[in-house]
């Protein structure tokens, strides 16, 4: 039988404000353990929260990004449970009223648009990080992590294969990254993403049983594992078996998800409003302000660059996928290059780096007029494609001005025109021999004055206008 | 020395002779300690008093600016966070357990230049009415060593009663300030909820707890809740409401002001001289031009069932960081994180923690909310629009602060509905969140304090206060003192005046000192 693959996200998204979201702690990623705690955070007896006002902006930001119907009311719920990352042993989070609900996101689905629903969003705290030492028979709790302003991002189950789960992702962290909340970063955790898939007999419409799959460390993760869950849930359907509902974890070496408990384990979190927050109004001119002052998004953003850049539709799309990639290329462009040779360049051999280097956009920091100065270099014929390929290598692994690296390096090509003609006047009053040949119809002296100029200059004569300059010079000596 | 004990007197009266400078503060400091000393080890109003550490931090403090409450020693209930005092709620779950961080109520009492006197004993996590819950022992009521002091603040309560304190703070979430007062005679107040911030107040039922003062007569807790009471950013429940000059407002004749006697407070097994004692404040009332008349809070019999589903559900939820894991009690052994859990929290609590948890976790579990809790939040509700429509009709609601006089020590231990029913008459004004102030009203022919009830409309502290100091000039309940005191005892009332503090007296403390 052939089934079709339902699939829904739940994505995890810490906003990246200067403070955690009940007390003034930093948030910022990578201090020593514990050395960002307070009272609050710890949980400590007496402690209460206080709402971080940034927080209900950006939740409203990108509420409003994706389409969502911000909540009249402000809410929050405890979410109980015992767990040592977690100070209270609740987690304050949204239960009944979440700060959004009713959005979507418009992904490209074989050239067409698609639009996958977002069931709701809502606010919630981060717990802390349990590390485990291999050679003690205790755990450590760091609680730097504890208590970091969390949205959580849940998908309708809207997408019907690992392909449009990943589409989606990217599309979700480009519109993100637009609105400059989150870092996005999921090798640091500032975004994780929890998978539901089930299947069920292509054309029937009820749902299978869900299985929900944890632990994926990257989008390319979640891709492998959905693919993989697909396939093995098909063959049990297969084989006549019924599949259990359950949380899977995936393995990424063994590339394989595993059973990790199911659905009668499942916790009851006795969910109840948050006592210590009041609930309130979300402001409406708020909401309106907030809409007002929302950046250009990467559709919008798009549609732009196509039409100002005379773009394709896709390489407007490739290259305002990612932020830092638009900015590039419109920098340089704005930088006085044109825009299809950067354009190239971003899509072709930056894309291409990043891809081998498994790197995100963000990890390198170009500067836009660099890759503009790259563009000129090889306008003007001062270095060669060839040469272009090892400049752009150098610039983006050691963050160099191209123009800087030719200059330093003498690397740049001789193409002024005096220049050039001074040195053919060298080479042929030193080689008598060779424009004699020439005179006489030899056209592979040419080739050997050509060499010698090259010796002469150490290679950095342009080789067209070399070659032309010195033909130019021959026949002026003959006549 | 002990008739003339400085600690014997209100802090209205100290204030006087420190700025007269006929006392100092060091000379109270000695009378405070001597009278623990001699009379703590029976009364056992304090879990433990580090003299040593008082002395030095008296010393530290010398120089401190001069501030409402400026050389007052205020004694402070076992759950509100002093920054480097043990604070153990009365639980063997955080023995040894010093916060890192003062209360906002510690702050503003420190920056009005009180010096703080911990650990006052108490409930384990203010769960109880008679302080035997305690993990660190029982209170005695200072008037029959038998008999408890109430609870959850029975050390407050008997502390500030029995002359081991000048004034005290406790907290309140279902009765806890008033019916301890009312078992010692002396003046409890509930503010409003969100009137004082409750951060630094270990959470018992967050929607529910407030601190408040315990002191002698309504001028001291006046001038102590004028202290506290505030808005604070921390505590996203404390309101954005001025405070009041509540030691002006206090003094406004009451002459006009109507009383309202809810009927649904006539309940059976309320003790006939509780009845006549409120009888008898009644009259004295409406000598005072104050018209008395019947109001009705048709929900009142909901109350304590509502108030047992709420209260112990947040409690449940906010007893839930006792894990062993950061801080506090962790039972020994090596066993699985689960085995830390599970023995950690059962030798950790004792049983009313235990009850309660179990009832809390109960009333929120799937299946289980909607009949349980969310029903509760409706009754609270309709409980809170009794009181709006009461309060239509009258400003101030008189009701006995508890059923009885003080019980026997281990006479409603074993009953804990017994006990839960000792709060009917408490436990509405913070379900309702409406302030509400408890002061003596007579005795029983035992000579056990009986407490009368006054309840106002939310922020109306000023009224409360003026409708108690009316009746406290008018009556002499207040100037009794019972026989476990360190004042003496003097059954028939007459208390130390500022007076009777002359420069010889103050000679003989000076001696007394070297």
């Amino acid at each position: 039988m052939e089934y079709e693959t339902v699939i829904g996200l739940e994505v995890h998204l810490q906003l990246n404000t200067a403070t955690k979201l009940f007390c003034g702690c930093s948030t910022k990623f990578g201090a020593p353990p514990n050395s960002q705690t307070c009272p609050v955070c710890l949980g400590l007896p007496g402690v209460l929260p206080v709402l971080n006002e940034r927080v209900l902006d950006w939740g409203i930001r990108v509420a409003l990004a994706f389409n969502g119907e911000v909540a009249p009311l402000m809410k929050f719920d405890r979410k109980q449970y015992f767990y040592p990352d977690l100070p209270k042993n609740f987690q304050i989070s949204q239960y009944d009223k979440p700060l959004a609900q009713h959005g979507f996101l418009e992904i490209a689905v074989d050239g067409q648009i698609k639009r996958i629903g977002i069931h709701r969003i809502h606010l919630e705290e981060d717990a802390g990080k349990l590390l485990h030492d291999a050679h003690q028979t205790a755990s450590f709790v760091d609680f730097n992590r504890t208590g970091i302003p969390l949205l959580e991002i849940v998908s309708e189950p809207d997408l019907r294969s690992s392909d449009e789960a990943y589409q989606y992702l990217v599309g979700l962290k480009a519109v993100v990254q637009y609105l400059e909340v989150s870092t996005c970063n999921m090798e640091e955790g500032s975004l994780r993403c929890d998978t539901n898939v089930s299947l069920r007999p292509r054309g029937s419409t009820p749902l299978g049983s869900k299985v929900e799959v944890k632990n994926l460390n990257s989008f390319r993760a979640v891709k492998l594992a959905l693919e993989y869950e697909a396939k093995r849930q098909a063959a049990l359907l297969e084989r006549g078996e019924r599949i259990p509902q359950e949380t899977r974890l995936w393995d990424a070496k063994a590339q394989r998800t595993e059973s990790m408990r199911s659905k009668e384990g499942a916790a009851d979190y006795r969910y109840f409003p948050e006592p210590d927050l009041v609930p309130f109004t979300i402001n409406r001119e708020l909401v309106a302000r907030v809409q007002r002052e929302l950046p250009e998004l990467p559709a919008q953003r798009a549609a732009r660059v196509q039409a100002s850049y005379q773009l394709s539709t896709y390489d407007a799309q490739v290259l305002t996928q990612a932020r830092v990639l638009a900015d590039l290329f419109e920098g340089a462009v704005r930088a006085g290059a044109k825009a299809k040779p950067i354009a190239n360049w971003i899509m072709g051999d930056l894309l291409a780096y990043l891809n081998t280097k498994h790197l995100e956009p963000e990890d390198v920091k170009l500067r836009p007029e660099w890759l503009a100065h790259l563009v000129e270099l090889i306008d003007q014929g001062a270095i060669s494609g060839k040469m272009a390929k090892d400049i752009f290598l150098q610039m983006v692994e050691c963050l160099v001005d191209p123009l800087q690296l030719v200059e330093e390096s003498g690397l740049r090509q001789i193409v002024d025109a005096a220049a050039l003609e001074r040195i053919a006047e060298a080479v042929i009053q030193a080689n008598p021999k060779s424009v004699e040949a020439y005179r006489n119809g030899k056209t592979n002296a040419l080739t050997h004055l050509m060499g010698q100029a090259m010796k002469q200059s150490q290679g950095k004569v342009h080789p067209q206008q070399m070659n032309e300059t010195l033909k130019r010079k021959l026949e002026e000596v003959a006549r | 020395m002990p008739s003339g004990s400085l600690v014997a007197l209100t802090i209205h009266e100290l204030r006087g002779l420190l700025e007269a400078k006929q006392v100092s503060v060091d000379e109270i400091m000695q009378d405070l300690l001597a009278a623990l000393e001699r009379l703590n080890p029976q009364l056992h109003a304090y879990i433990a008093v580090d003299a040593v550490r008082l002395r030095a931090q008296l010393k530290e403090r010398s120089g401190a600016s001069a501030g409402p409450l400026f050389g007052i020693p205020i004694t402070i209930k076992d759950n509100i966070c002093v920054a480097g005092e043990e604070t153990a709620c009365g639980s063997k779950m955080l023995a040894g357990f010093r916060p890192p961080y003062d209360a906002t109520v510690i702050e503003r009492l420190r920056r009005a230049g009180a010096w703080l006197i911990p650990r006052a004993n108490m409930d384990e996590f203010a769960f109880g009415s008679s302080t035997e819950n305690s993990a660190f022992g029982v209170t005695r009521n200072p008037w029959a060593v038998d008999r408890v002091p109430g609870g959850s603040s029975g050390g407050s309560a008997c502390a500030v009663a029995a002359d081991l304190a000048v004034a005290a703070l406790g907290s309140d979430t279902g009765g806890s300030i008033r019916q301890p007062a009312a078992f010692c005679g002396v003046v409890g107040l509930k503010p409003t909820y969100g009137r004082v911030s409750r951060y630094g107040l270990v959470a018992f039922a967050s929607s529910l707890d407030q601190i408040g003062p315990i002191t002698k007569d309504v001028t001291d807790c006046a001038l102590v809740l004028s202290v506290i009471a505030g808005h604070d950013a921390r505590d996203s429940t404390s309101a954005p409401v001025a405070v009041a000059d509540y030691v002006s407002a206090m003094r406004t004749p009451v002459k006009g002001l109507r009383i309202g006697i809810p009927k649904e407070y006539v309940v059976e097994g309320i003790d006939p001289e509780v009845r006549s004692a409120i009888d008898q404040a009644i009259t004295v009332f409406e000598r005072l031009g104050v018209a008395c008349t019947r109001v009705s809070l048709p929900r009142t019999s909901f109350a304590v069932a509502t108030y047992y589903v709420i209260a112990t559900a947040e409690a449940s939820s906010n007893l839930a960081r006792y894990d062993g894991v950061q801080y506090g009690f962790r039972a020994s052994g090596n066993g699985s994180l689960m085995d830390m859990y599970v023995n950690t929290r059962t030798e950790g609590f004792g049983a009313e923690p235990k009850r309660r948890i179990l009832l809390g976790t109960y009333v929120l579990s799937h299946g289980y909310y909607d009949a349980y809790y969310l029903k509760a939040l409706k009754v609270r509700t309709l409980i809170k629009q009794d009181f709006d429509e009461a309060f239509g009709q009258c400003d101030v609601i008189l009701t006995p602060t508890a059923p009885t006089p003080a019980f026997r020590i281990g006479e409603k231990l074993h009953d804990p509905l017994q006990m839960y029913l000792s709060d009917i008459f408490t436990i509405s004004a913070n379900l309702a969140g409406v302030p509400a102030l408890s002061l003596p009203c007579g005795f029983s022919k035992d000579g056990l304090p009986i407490g009368m009830q006054l309840l106002a409309a939310p922020f109306k502290e000023d009224v409360l206060l003026r409708t108690a100091y009316a009746y406290e000039q008018a009556t002499e309940w207040h100037l009794r003192t019972p026989a476990l005191s360190a004042k003496g005892g003097s059954a028939s009332g007459g208390s130390v005046q500022p007076s009777a503090i002359s420069p010889k007296s103050k000679q003989d403390k000076l001696k007394a000192d070297s």
